[in-house]
């Protein structure tokens, strides 16, 4: 059996989520490898949400917002990116693979950018592997 | 305990004389005189029904044992820092004196060996400090016999319970560490490469053994169930007197307490802008505390010297603000924080002004996993080293 990543997906309310749900609206077709939790802004995710999601063995993490200027709390946005920057050189230093950690602005209107994003991602993972901070996947 | 029983001896005396016994013969004053075990003492209190004496001696017992309360104190990876801290308590630690019995306290203190803590039955000692991390074998074994033999063990300091400075080693491989430390430190004169064994013979017939380096830092709670927390590095002695008041007086909180303030460095900090007044503002530029001199009045993290103080505990009373040295996170994390480092770039990353800062800070802080995680790397949550199924749950952390 082919190796299945688990996606832990952070969403914002006004943009990802939304993508997200136009994506199933227009029948778009990608991996059911994303378990999806919706938040307020993409401001709200704490590095630690990030790291929990991985040290209980998530093989990727996803967090999507609004692109800058359409954040619905003004700037909840930047400073995602802000922090995120400064996360993912964090997971660097610690000797994780920072790629298993993603950040992308979708907004409502772009379904197709979401079931693409979702099954690049996917790839990328399938190609890194199982996250070494979880058991070994039994074949 | 001899003049006591002398003294009941003459009591005994003037009671009799009275009665029966007014010229006691040679032979029974001899014999009074040469049995002197507690044992035949013990009898003649009884023989002579004064229950009184005997009911007060033993109450005496009762009270000289209860109220004396069995105390250990062991170092475990640290730097005896905790005990100079605990030292630092002082008078109070005199007073307290009265009410403990210290049965162990190694290697620093007392004159006991780690046999001696082995020999001691089963919840023997009534309250146990550790401070250091378990960073090798010698630690791993000793902590395990501590929790064993205590009723309450308290987690001492930021190496016992966020990891400390020793722990970022962890950041390395074990190569790299026996490395630099064995063969390339500008002090070290190794010239045949020789690096420390945990088993050695010497002179082909003395079988030498000791510690050996464990893979990664563990902090105690993740070796050995533990009943209370101190941070600090070293812990504030204010809050080591208020512990040892605490446990003196047997009203001892729940289980996994921190026995701090609980309260942020800023909360106690004279140049925190709610107290000042000001208006808070987002951080422009980012400085090294070697660059330049920070005004000695206003924020530290305004005017761009990154400062931990937000998520530390401040038992210190901002000891290193006052000194116009941001904050570090000695103190361990405030209550409700899981992991300090990410919650430091959450807090930081939200104060910077633009992407520009952003990538400033990442420039002057290249480590920056060493930098966030001064005192805490053993509690982050990512550890390559660590597997989902190894780390356990962090329950004990506040």
């Amino acid at each position: 059996m082919s190796f299945n990543p688990n996606i832990v997906g952070f969403a914002c309310q006004w943009c990802t989520y939304a993508g997200a749900d136009l994506a199933g609206n227009l029948r778009c077709k990608y991996p059911p490898t994303i378990k999806l939790i919706k938040v307020p802004c993409s401001g709200t995710v704490e590095a630690e949400f990030i790291l929990e999601a991985l040290r209980r063995g998530a093989d990727g993490v996803l967090v999507g917002g609004c692109h800058f200027g359409d954040c619905h709390y003004k700037e909840g946005n930047y400073k995602a990116a802000r922090r995120m920057k400064l996360l993912k050189k964090l997971i660097a230093d610690e000797g994780f693979d920072s790629r298993r950690f993603r950040l992308e602005w979708i907004s409502g209107a772009e379904g197709m950018k979401f079931a693409e994003v979702v099954t690049e991602f996917t790839n990328e993972l399938i190609e890194l592997g199982p996250s070494p901070l979880k058991k070994a996947v039994k074949p | 305990m001899m003049s006591f029983i002398s003294k009941m001896f003459n009591e005994t005396d003037g009671e009799n004389t009275n009665s029966n016994i007014s010229n006691p013969s040679p032979v029974d004053e001899t014999e009074r005189h040469t049995h002197t075990a507690p044992q035949h003492l013990e009898d003649v209190a009884t023989s002579i029904e004064d229950k009184d004496i005997a009911q007060v001696k033993a109450e005496k017992k009762q009270t000289e044992k209860s109220e004396k309360l069995k105390f250990a104190f062991m170092l475990a990876g640290g730097c005896a820092g905790c005990e100079m801290a605990l030292i630092d308590i002082s008078e109070k630690l005199v007073d307290t004196l009265d009410h403990l019995e210290i049965v162990f306290w190694a290697p620093t203190a007392a004159d006991v060996k780690y046999k001696d803590l082995e020999a001691y039955p089963d919840n023997f000692i009534d309250l146990a400090f550790v401070d250091g991390m378990v960073r090798n074998t010698e630690n791993e074994h000793m902590v395990t016999v501590l929790r064993q033999k205590s009723k309450v063990l308290v987690a001492f300091g930021a190496c016992a319970t966020v990891g400390g400075v020793a722990a970022m080693g962890d950041l390395h491989t074990k190569d790299e560490l026996f490395d630099y430390a064995y063969k390339q430190s500008w002090s070290t004169d190794n010239p045949d490469g020789v690096l420390p064994t945990s088993e050695y013979i010497l002179d082909g017939k003395y079988n030498l053994t000791i510690p050996a380096f464990t893979d990664r830092c563990m902090t105690i709670a993740e070796l050995v169930d533990v009943d209370f927390f101190i941070g600090g590095c070293p812990p504030h002695h204010d809050f080591i007197a208020a512990t040892v008041n605490l446990v003196l007086s047997g009203e001892m909180p729940a289980k996994g307490t921190w026995l701090t303030s609980g309260k942020a460095v800023c909360d106690v900090c004279t140049r925190n802008p709610a107290i000042t007044g000001e208006m808070r503002r987002p951080v422009g530029q980012v400085f090294r505390t070697v660059e330049g001199q920070p005004d000695p009045v206003k924020c530290l993290l305004q005017q761009g010297y990154i400062c931990f103080g937000p998520m530390t505990q401040g038992d210190c009373g901002a000891a290193c603000l006052k000194a116009n040295m941001p904050c570090r996170g000695c103190g361990g994390p405030i209550p409700g924080i899981k992991d300090f480092g990410a919650r430091c770039l959450t807090t930081i990353g939200s104060t910077l002004k633009d992407e520009r800062t952003c990538d400033q800070l990442m420039e002057k802080y290249p480590q920056l996993a060493k930098f966030v995680y001064r005192y805490s790397y053993t509690s982050g949550m990512i550890d390559k080293r660590k597997s989902a199924e190894s780390v356990p749950s962090r329950r004990n952390l506040p």
